[in-house]
């Protein structure tokens, strides 16, 4: 994951006299800008879900008559969610560790305990999403919970892009090993990874511990 | 050990420190912030000690801190001039988000308050 190790430039910090800060060294070596260009990707994703939770602020009380938050939402079902996939981004965290050091075991052990624990959050989800539709609550009931599915579900649908992902990347380690273009794919992995964690932390406070205040 | 090479201008987002020792302890610090973080978010929702108007904005609040602890620890976003880059694209994608959600809160808080009663609207219709 290091940079090219070719003379120090680019403006910000003016370290030559001969720099002039119009990057006539070029671009960045490619371990910087593809990460770079997946961050602003991931940037662009979080402003589709500011659109998903500000229409929900909007329509939350919009019931309908139908059921509202604090008759729906588990806390205790949420608490374990939450932990589950925090540790699923600790762990990808150590994944990527072993990774830079090419370590095959220890990154392989790391990388399946990260999808086990987003499989733990996901089917935990499901299972709030198929007993919440048996209650009578399904997504075209009222205004308020098309809302929740498409802000959760959106969610949702991102962490299991990132297990068929994360799986992806164990058999194209396990096939073609730690070369750069590999180890810059699973940066990127762990860029999304940790992302919708702190879109999960949202999620948590605004929609199931707000929604269920007394 | 130093963190950052002074040959190196700029840093991908989320890659590790150089340091085994150093990159591992960033993570477990992060863990157990996030988790102390999580840990009273909870508490917070479910006491009754606390002052209740408060408590929505305190939620926020502790939410807001435990994303920055996941963006220091766990993405590795610092201060220093290898990550410029990087914390201008977050403070923009920071700007945008803000800029969608209050804008999209306040004027459909208003319109809300401003479409009135329907009976009043009814009332309207039938004087003319």
């Amino acid at each position: 994951m290091t940079a090219g190790t070719e003379a120090p430039a680019i403006g910000l910090t003016h370290m030559s006299s001969e720099d002039t800060g119009l990057g006539h060294r070029g671009p960045e070596s490619k371990s910087i800008v593809v990460p770079y260009g997946f961050w602003l990707f991931v940037l662009s994703d979080m402003v589709l879900f500011s659109a998903l939770f500000a229409s929900y602020a909007t329509l939350v009380h919009a019931t309908d008559g139908g059921p509202a938050t604090s008759q729906l939402f588990h806390r205790d079902l949420v608490a374990v969610e939450t932990i589950a996939l925090l540790l699923s981004s600790f762990v990808c965290g150590l994944a990527m560790i072993t990774a830079k050091r090419g370590n095959m075991m220890w990154t392989q052990a790391w990388l399946v305990l990260t999808g086990l624990f987003g499989l733990v959050f996901l089917s935990i989800e499901l299972y709030e999403f198929a007993s919440m539709v048996a209650e009578g609550a399904p997504p075209q009931r009222s205004a308020f919970l098309s809302a929740f599915f498409t802000l959760v579900g959106c969610h949702g649908a991102h962490v299991t892009c990132g297990l068929l992902w994360l799986g992806t990347m164990m058999a194209q380690i396990w096939t073609k090993g730690f070369k750069q273009h590999i180890l810059r794919r699973l940066l990127c992995f762990s860029i999304f990874w940790h992302a919708l964690d702190i879109i999960w932390v949202a999620i948590f406070t605004i929609v199931y511990l707000i929604g269920t205040l007394p | 050990m130093t963190e950052h090479d002074p040959e190196k201008l700029n840093v991908a987002p989320g890659a590790p420190h150089s340091n085994l020792l150093s990159e591992t302890v960033a993570y477990v610090i992060g863990l157990g912030l996030a988790l102390l973080l999580t840990g009273i978010s909870f508490w917070v929702a479910s006491t009754t000690s606390l002052w209740g108007p408060g408590i929505a904005t305190g939620l926020v609040v502790l939410a807001i801190a435990q994303m920055g602890v996941h963006l220091v620890f766990f993405l590795h976003i610092t201060s220093g001039p290898d990550n410029t880059n990087n914390v201008l694209a977050l403070a923009f994608g920071v700007l945008i988000v803000f800029l969608v959600m209050i804008g999209t809160i306040w004027i459909m808080a208003h319109m809300n308050a401003n479409m009135g009663a329907p009976s009043e609207m009814m009332n309207l219709q039938m004087q003319h």
